[in-house]
């Protein structure tokens, strides 16, 4: 919870990113963690993440309200790999893919390798019989880890719009 | 004389002959059948869950939900007692509270500010004696004719329950001594939001309350439940059910586990699950109810759901939105005094349930695939032997849709069908 209340409350304090070269790492970072989803590579996510990062997929009342409880929560990498490895052999869903959609993100550094972003985004979901449909819009509120060269997500919350979900959510958002 | 509904269908419903252990699809796309079910089921002489007692704590909180698709405010009056009325102003029937909750004095219809107090009753109407003595109502307006709706409410184990028909028995002579016994066994204690989310299926109401009461499906379709030993049908459990077959327990005892070759033998989907977790402290339970059950579903007619799945406690709360939609509310709890390590708990296993659960996220869409499968067969049925024809208990065995055959036994008897 910390990092996310540090996110909120520390914003105005906290400095804005001044070396562009960072900057520029961090939004690539960013975005090609949207386009590893969208292209099938699920298999890699938890390789975005620190061992000991928390990544959930909640909603705006949840958050405001701060219940713990979403819709995904993993509070380790290692929970990452196992939601991969439901998805490839446990979980039964109809095929579908995803399309990300990310808004500019608006970076902060806390400290020096320590950084805050919100990003805003929505994606699409193309079912198999071609069905298209917007399943998600919302905020990710993120704080990452980078030493210069490699970012890596310590705390990414989803926080969608609407409490109410189409069908399911197989994929990590 | 009662008129069947199957009479009041323009094209009358006729029930196979096989009784329970049959269900025409019909009922899961028929329009008429489903305005039906409005009049004989939600209005009549059955219990529907509203809220949790928690949601309208102080005197003048209101929230808004449905019993069918109709509209329906809960609030809580000065006096401290529950209300329920429809939410559809007396004038012209528009919603009276547009928000999903709130706290007020008054409830006013924005339209043409009819306003109503706490408990339904009609206390103002603008320009009731017209403006510079022109227009206004008629001398023999009578506010105490023109009210909302009202609701009979009771209020058992922190849940609120409405009904419209005064036919309906006390809450406890409707679920029955065993049925409430459990109830209280689990959510008998003060609890707290610990957060919710809902999702849309597309597929009739009924579809999900079949599918709550599939125990032969739970540990076939969902490999995570069946490969963790969290629920399988070799684990001792079984089906109870209330005495007219409408509500059910399913429950399992996590420690009892012996291995049935069944499984591995039939190489069924679920069997095939390498088990080993990356990080399986998130299934990680703490003791909290003394009576060796670790996981607990329990069905009220005709749409609740308490689960107890290790520690995670959920009440589901499942809506109709037209004939092949249904809004699933998910509404996470925990004890009001749970330490911080038991929250904490309890929000990891939550991962197995919701609609991205790694247990229940195929019911997503397992109901769908029947919506989809069975529409446009007007004279075909499903088949529902399984652990015989009839309604009765399965101690021991979760290998029967004997709770399924229960359902459609009191939907047949409310719906005269």
């Amino acid at each position: 919870m910390s990092a996310v209340e540090s996110t909120e409350t520390t914003k105005d304090v906290m400095s804005e990113v001044a070396d562009p070269s960072l900057r520029v790492l961090i939004e690539n970072f960013l975005v090609d963690y949207a386009h590893m989803i969208d292209d099938g590579r699920v298999e890699e996510w938890p390789n975005y993440f620190t061992p000991d990062a928390f990544y959930q997929i909640t909603n705006r009342d949840n958050y405001e309200a701060g219940h713990p409880i979403g819709i995904m929560q993993c509070k380790t990498q290692g929970m990452m790999k196992d939601r991969v490895k439901a998805i490839f052999e446990a979980n039964v869903f109809e095929p579908h893919v995803y399309c990300h959609l990310l808004g500019r993100s608006r970076l902060r550094e806390e400290k020096p390798g320590r950084y805050h972003a919100r990003t805003n985004f929505q994606v699409v979901r193309t079912m198999q019989n071609g069905g298209q449909d917007i399943i998600a819009t919302g905020k990710y509120i993120d704080v990452i880890a980078c030493d210069g060269s490699a970012p890596k997500l310590q705390d990414r919350r989803v926080v969608l719009d609407s409490r109410r979900i189409d069908i399911l959510i197989v994929y990590p958002l | 004389m009662a008129v069947s509904a199957a009479e009041e269908l323009s094209d009358p419903l006729i029930w196979p002959e096989e009784g329970v252990a049959r269900v025409p699809y019909r009922v899961f796309f028929d329009e008429d059948i489903y305005a039906l079910e409005h009049e004989k089921i939600f209005r009549g002489p059955i219990w529907n869950f509203l809220c949790l007692e928690i949601d309208i704590p102080n005197h003048g909180d209101y929230k808004t939900t449905f019993i069918g698709e109709i509209p329906v405010i809960v609030t809580r009056d000065e006096d401290g007692a529950v209300y329920a009325m429809v939410n559809r102003c007396a004038h012209k029937g528009a919603l009276v509270c547009l928000k999903e909750h709130g706290n007020d004095k008054m409830l006013t219809c924005i339209y043409h500010s009819w306003t109503y107090d706490m408990q339904g009753k009609l206390r103002g109407v603008a320009f009731r004696n017209g403006s510079r003595g022109k227009g206004g109502m008629p001398e023999d307006f009578n506010p105490e004719q023109h009210r909302l709706e009202p609701i009979r409410v009771e209020i058992f184990c922190g849940m609120v329950f409405g009904t419209f028909s005064e036919k309906t028995p006390p809450f406890e002579t409707y679920l029955g001594p065993r049925m409430s016994g459990f109830v209280k066994r689990s959510m008998g204690r003060p609890v707290k939001h610990l957060g919710m989310h809902s999702q849309i299926m597309h597929h009739n109401w009924k579809l999900y309350a079949e599918n709550l009461r599939d125990s032969y499906h739970a540990t076939l379709l969902h490999t995570f439940y069946t490969t963790f030993k969290i629920n399988r049908l070799d684990m001792d459990g079984g089906i109870l059910m209330s005495d007219d077959g409408m509500h059910h327990i399913s429950y399992a005892k996590r420690d009892t586990l012996k291995e049935d070759g069944e499984y591995a033998a039939s190489g069924v989907h679920s069997a095939q699950y390498d088990s080993h977790l990356n990080a399986p402290e998130f299934m990680d339970m703490f003791p909290e109810i003394d009576d060796g059950i670790t996981h607990a579903i329990q069905t009220i007619f005709p749409t609740l759901c308490v689960q107890l799945t290790l520690n995670s406690l959920a009440v589901r709360f499942f809506v109709p939105r037209g004939v092949d939609k249904t809004e699933l509310f998910w509404f996470y709890l925990g004890g009001e005094d749970d330490t911080e390590e038991e929250t904490q708990m309890r929000t990891m296993q939550s991962n197995l349930t919701g609609s991205a659960g790694f247990v229940s996220l195929e019911d997503g869409c397992i109901n769908e695939f029947v919506q989809r499968g069975t529409t446009g067969s007007l004279d075909k049925e499903s088949f529902l032997e399984m652990g015989g024809r009839d309604v009765a208990n399965s101690e021991g065995s979760r290998a029967t849709e004997t709770a399924i055959r229960g359902f459609w036994k009191g939907y047949r008897e409310l719906m005269g069908v």
